[in-house]
């Protein structure tokens, strides 16, 4: 295929206007070393007819959540979107514009962005959110490098064991050379939740902030009020990361427990799983931090004539005003997953996320008692949970083929990350897991 | 643009006001010109120490933030609690109401490296004066090649 | 001169919000109550989210639809935003990226599941190799920016193993803001070095501050002037003799592409932008991808998992003791990985090559075009962009922000404006390969015709934009009193 429009007359009029006769000319200035050994050995291009045979090749040798029966959550969810989400989002006007440097040709995207921070706001309960960050992990590590601004003098980092494994992994890296921070790895205890007596232990004057997953990644809904308590006293700031965000329609918010910084994954809402990403992060905290804040804000104005509009504000945070002083050196905000999410936030609304949130919390309910009950599995913690729950599955190595043979997967297996968690599983139920599909688990576990 | 007489004015486009061992701090009129819409002020705290030629406030405008220097040494007395909530106030008045903050001077000789009001306007037109004269110079060095092609 | 248009809806910029918008009750959303009970305790459970929309689906897609008719895009407009590489994006690539083989994969699916997945990651890691000449990528970085952390990280692992990670990155003064934001991030001070009066950077400026504290110079070739560091190679050898690593923003691979590889110029470590030279679309501000590629003997600490090659399976490893860890989740932007790898294919080796070449003739085109009626800082040859100034128009009082206003009114993007900082009112013009020369032509003229209207009637540009959804908005009263959300009205 080609892109290019141009055709050899056209080349040949332009070089002409340049003052040049051939195409090579434009290069001649780059050393001849470097040109020499420029070829690039790569295959020729291809009709759009073969490229597409060749990429639905690739996709054919894939396990898709349509063909097989997916009971894997872990940060990326399965979820109903609907149509209207992709045909907003195909939208050349949004899909092919640029950041909104130019407030005047860019309303819609700017509306968009304050709509989503509006939403998110009314989602988790805090007081401000930004307009998006790339993903869950490096919001939570970015929750920790703004908690870091805020509490001078104050370095360790209590990052709880029940948080995602590949979260702590990014805000460890995020993290490592910087000085003047510590990470405290905090153990979770049998409810699955992180263990606050530990919290209360070994929290003073040197601690920085508490994270915790609400619901962390076990599924477990963390016990905020007693988390939140033990950071009171301690002067410590806590912030939730939540990457199953449909749970915050039926959840206490973390803004009600009065978190001070609430982070997460935003792809269950409206975004496919698409291998992980691209999702988005959003940022959420309290007012008071608005100066803090990493990431882009849409602002509410007015033109000269008193017409409401929006603009990119407090820029003055970002890395192409202050540089090497930055909040954070952020440059996108994932701006076409966000506009995803809000369209998807807003054709489900306020019933409709309520009910998406009932209909998983309860199917994954269900599901879990008949494991228990029919095939005999144990649940592993005791802690109360939304959609996902680890059951441990004795003899799990051995029984896998029999699950991959049926084309299920029925959970993540937590050893590679806890290995005192072995034979330990965790399904993840959403409303796209029917009947049918629970029923095969069921049997399969049971040995049919 | 006016540079009242009766303040001492820094480089950096400071005014000073001195009321015995006090001085009173802002920036000029044509650091506000320059910096147009100014929107957020960040403030030392009351008792902090400044250091003459180090910076102790930033101000902002929308695109851009700037760093404000000491033009003298000493501990912070009072700072202006309305500019925060009220920024433009640096825009509208800054000799009067857009005072910044008022410190108690350590070094009474700091003093001597300020320029009146008259320096100060004359300090102002060198500056723009050598802005324009590198621009025609640039300018004529253009045109120059433009010949010789 | 048209009216201030109202919207191609009709609505203008007065649309309402989505909380403004609908009835109490009103839901998109279809989905039969569950049976069961959650069994979750009453006090861990909310009340409705109070202010939440209440729209029909309809409703919602007419909202959306109408706010789309207030933004340019470059399906509608020409938008030769300099840096930002707004080329065509092809409708293939979105095809592909919506085969439920790629949506519908779940990251944390047995590797044995998702083989055409990781093939597909593999390959592309060796065509990004290619491509600019480097060893090794990783593709794991979601952005630009988040590549520059992990290209610096690697180099402080790499420094810090060999007894000293050092303290300082060089940056020049054409660079992009989030070089230097990226440096504090990664544990280190930046020092700024000047570019000559012609953007370019001296070897002797490097020399007076390249010593044994400096881990890494950070360069961008084009530069953000759109003019090729001619003097790379010898930088390069200067950074390396005192130790340090070369390290390059590769935003603007889009020039290079057949006709030079960083690979070949003593560069170490760079970031690639899949959603610029590689043509996934911009979405307003994201997703892109910032793939980071290396020379052999920093692999060992690129992130992990590595995507490795056994017989003829594909495996996740994560044994490289000495990684310096994973600065995303999962494997990345798979998406904007899967349309780069689908544009790679479809041009082929011959496409990339000629792409560049058309992209410096386009460039070379505008830039002869206006050079007799805009300010040229600097006379160098221009690459795939070039930087104009206002100073001409500024006789005028008419600055680079009322020409870029200006452009609105005549159907077009501006180019990007104020930067590069080292250029005082700069205007970058980057057209991109996928413009046809009528385009470029009738661009042109438009910014002709505007410099003729700075003469005659410099108001007119002063108050533009004039047909737009809204005019020119109060920046300044959205910094002082910040409203970044809707609240209901308290009455």
């Amino acid at each position: 295929m080609r892109y290019t429009p141009h055709t050899p007359s056209d080349k040949e009029q332009m070089l002409q206007a340049i003052g040049l006769s051939r195409i090579e000319e434009l290069v001649e200035h780059i050393p001849r070393s470097l040109r020499e050994r420029a070829g690039i050995s790569l295959p020729q291009g291809l009709t759009e007819v073969a490229v597409k045979k060749r990429m639905a090749a690739l996709a054919a040798k894939n396990a898709t959540a349509q063909d097989w029966r997916l009971f894997l959550g872990g940060g990326i969810y399965h979820h109903a979107i609907p149509s209207a989400v992709d045909a907003i989002i195909s939208r050349s006007e949004f899909s092919t514009s640029y950041t909104p440097y130019q407030p005047e040709v860019s309303q819609g995207t700017l509306q968009a962005m304050y709509e989503f921070q509006t939403l998110i706001c009314q989602l988790t309960g805090m007081d401000v959110a930004n307009a998006g960050l790339y993903d869950g992990a490096s919001a939570a590590a970015e929750a920790v490098l703004m908690a870091r601004r805020l509490q001078e003098g104050r370095h360790r980092v209590f990052l709880s064991l029940s948080l995602h494994p590949q979260y702590r992994r990014v805000i460890a890296t995020y993290l490592k050379n910087l000085e003047d921070v510590e990470l405290v790895e905090t153990p979770f205890t049998e409810s699955g939740g992180t263990d606050v007596e530990f919290l209360k232990g070994h929290m003073d004057e040197k601690a920085m902030c508490v994270v915790v997953g609400y619901p962390n990644f076990f599924g477990v809904i963390e016990d905020l009020a007693v988390i939140q308590e033990a950071c009171d006293r301690a002067g410590a700031l806590l912030a939730t990361v939540t990457t199953e965000p449909v749970s915050l329609a039926l959840l206490k918010p973390p803004g009600a427990w009065g978190v001070d910084i609430a982070v997460g994954e935003g792809q269950s809402l409206g975004v496919p799983m698409a291998l992980g990403g691209p999702g988005f992060g959003f940022f959420a905290c309290q007012k008071k931090f608005i100066r803090s804040m990493p990431g882009r804000l849409a602002g509410e104005t007015v033109d000269g004539e008193g017409r409401r509009g929006f603009v990119l504000t407090l820029s003055t945070r970002e890395q192409h005003i202050r540089r090497e002083k930055a909040t954070s050196n952020i440059c996108t905000s994932q701006t076409l997953c966000v506009l995803a999410a809000t369209v998807f936030m807003a054709t489900l609304g306020k019933g409709g996320m309520r009910r998406l949130a009932e209909v998983n919390a309860r199917r994954a309910h269900r599901t879990r008692e008949r494991l228990v009950k029919e095939a005999g599995l144990v649940p592993v913690f005791t802690g109360p949970f939304f959609n996902e729950f680890v059951l441990k599955v004795s003899g799990w190595a051995e029984r896998r083929a029999r699950f991959i043979s049926n084309k299920i997967v029925p959970g993540i297996a937590l050893a590679e990350w806890y290995p005192e968690l072995q034979d330990s599983l965790l399904i993840c139920v959403t409303e796209m897991n029917e009947e049918e599909e629970i029923e095969q688990l069921a049997r399969t576990f049971c040995g049919r | 643009m006016e540079f009242p007489d009766g303040l001492k004015y820094s480089k950096e486009h400071e005014w000073v006001l001195v009321e015995d061992k006090a001085a009173i701090i802002g920036i000029t009129e044509y650091a506000q010109h320059e910096l147009g819409d100014i929107v957020y002020v960040e403030l030392p705290e009351v008792g902090e120490k400044v250091v003459k030629d180090d910076p102790f406030a930033a101000v902002e405008s929308v695109k851009a933030v700037s760093d404000v220097y000491a033009p003298v040494s000493g501990k912070v007395l009072e700072i202006n609690d309305a500019l925060p909530e009220s920024p433009e106030t640096i825009n509208e008045d800054p000799y009067g109401d857009g005072w910044m903050i008022k410190v108690e001077m350590t070094d009474m000789d700091d003093l001597k490296d300020l320029m009146s009001a008259e320096e100060y306007a004359e300090y102002i037109e060198q500056q723009k004066g050598a802005d324009e004269e590198e621009e025609e110079e640039e300018d004529e060095e253009e045109e120059d090649e433009k010949e010789k092609k | 001169m048209r009216e201030r248009s109202a919207g191609a809806n009709g609505r203008g910029s007065d649309a309402p919000l989505i909380f403004e918008s609908g009835s109490p009750g009103r839901s998109g959303f279809f989905w039969p109550e569950e049976k069961g009970a959650a069994e979750l305790p009453p006090e861990l459970l909310r009340d409705e989210i109070s202010g939440f929309p209440e729209m029909g689906e309809f409703e919602v897609l007419r909202h959306f639809t109408g706010l789309s008719h207030l933004n340019f895009g470059i399906e509608s407009q020409f938008y030769p935003l300099g840096s930002c590489t707004m080329k065509y994006n092809p409708k293939v690539n979105e095809v592909v990226a919506r085969l439920p083989g790629f949506a519908l994969l779940h990251p944390l699916a047995p590797p044995e599941l998702i083989q055409g997945a990781l093939e597909l990651l593999f390959q592309l890691e060796r065509m990004l190799a290619e491509i600019s000449g480097m060893d090794d990528v990783t593709l794991q970085p979601a952005a630009g920016a988040q590549g520059e952390l992990t290209g610096l990280m690697l180099i402080r692992a790499c420094l810090a193993e060999r007894g000293n990670p050092r303290r300082k990155i060089i940056v020049p003064d054409t660079a992009h803001g989030t070089n230097p934001a990226s440096s504090t991030l990664c544990g280190y001070e930046v020092i700024q070095i000047n570019s000559n009066k012609q953007g370019i950077i001296e070897p002797a400026a490097v020399e007076q501050v390249m010593d044994e504290s400096v881990a890494a110079l950070m360069i961008t070739n084009p530069n953000t002037l759109g003019v090729f560091e001619k003097n790379i190679q010898a930088i390069a050898d200067l950074v390396h003799r005192r130790g340090g690593l070369l390290y390059l923003d590769g935003a603007n691979l889009n020039a290079l592409m057949g006709i030079a590889k960083p690979g070949d110029m003593g560069v170490d470590v760079l970031h690639i932008n899949l959603h610029k030279t590689f043509s996934t679309p911009h979405g307003g501000g994201g997703p892109g991808a910032g793939p980071v590629g290396v020379k052999a003997f920093l692999r060992h600490y690129l992130p992990v998992p590595r995507i490795q090659k056994r017989d003829e399976a594909y495996e996740l490893r994560e044994d490289f003791p000495k990684t310096v860890g994973r600065v995303r989740s999962f494997f990345g932007n798979f998406g904007v990985l899967v349309r780069a790898y689908t544009y790679i294919i479809s041009l082929g080796a011959d496409g990339l090559e000629e792409t560049s070449r058309m992209a410096l003739l386009n460039a070379n085109y505008l830039k002869k075009k206006l050079e007799e009626t805009f300010h040229l800082p600097s006379t160098e040859p221009c690459m795939h962009e070039c930087v104009f100034t206002d100073r001409h128009q500024q006789k005028q009082g008419v600055s680079t922000l009322d020409i870029a206003k200006r452009l609105l009114d005549y159907g077009f993007h501006p180019p990007t404006i104020y930067f590069p900082l080292v250029v005082s009112g700069a205007l970058m013009i980057e057209p991109t390969e996928t413009e046809s020369r009528e385009t470029l032509d009738a661009f042109a003229d438009a910014m002709i015709s505007i410099a003729r209207e700075a003469k005659e009637n410099p108001a007119l540009v002063k108050g533009a934009p004039h047909t737009t959804p809204v005019g020119r908005l109060d920046e300044a009263r959205a910094a002082r009193r910040p409203v970044l959300r809707w609240e209901p009205r308290k009455d």
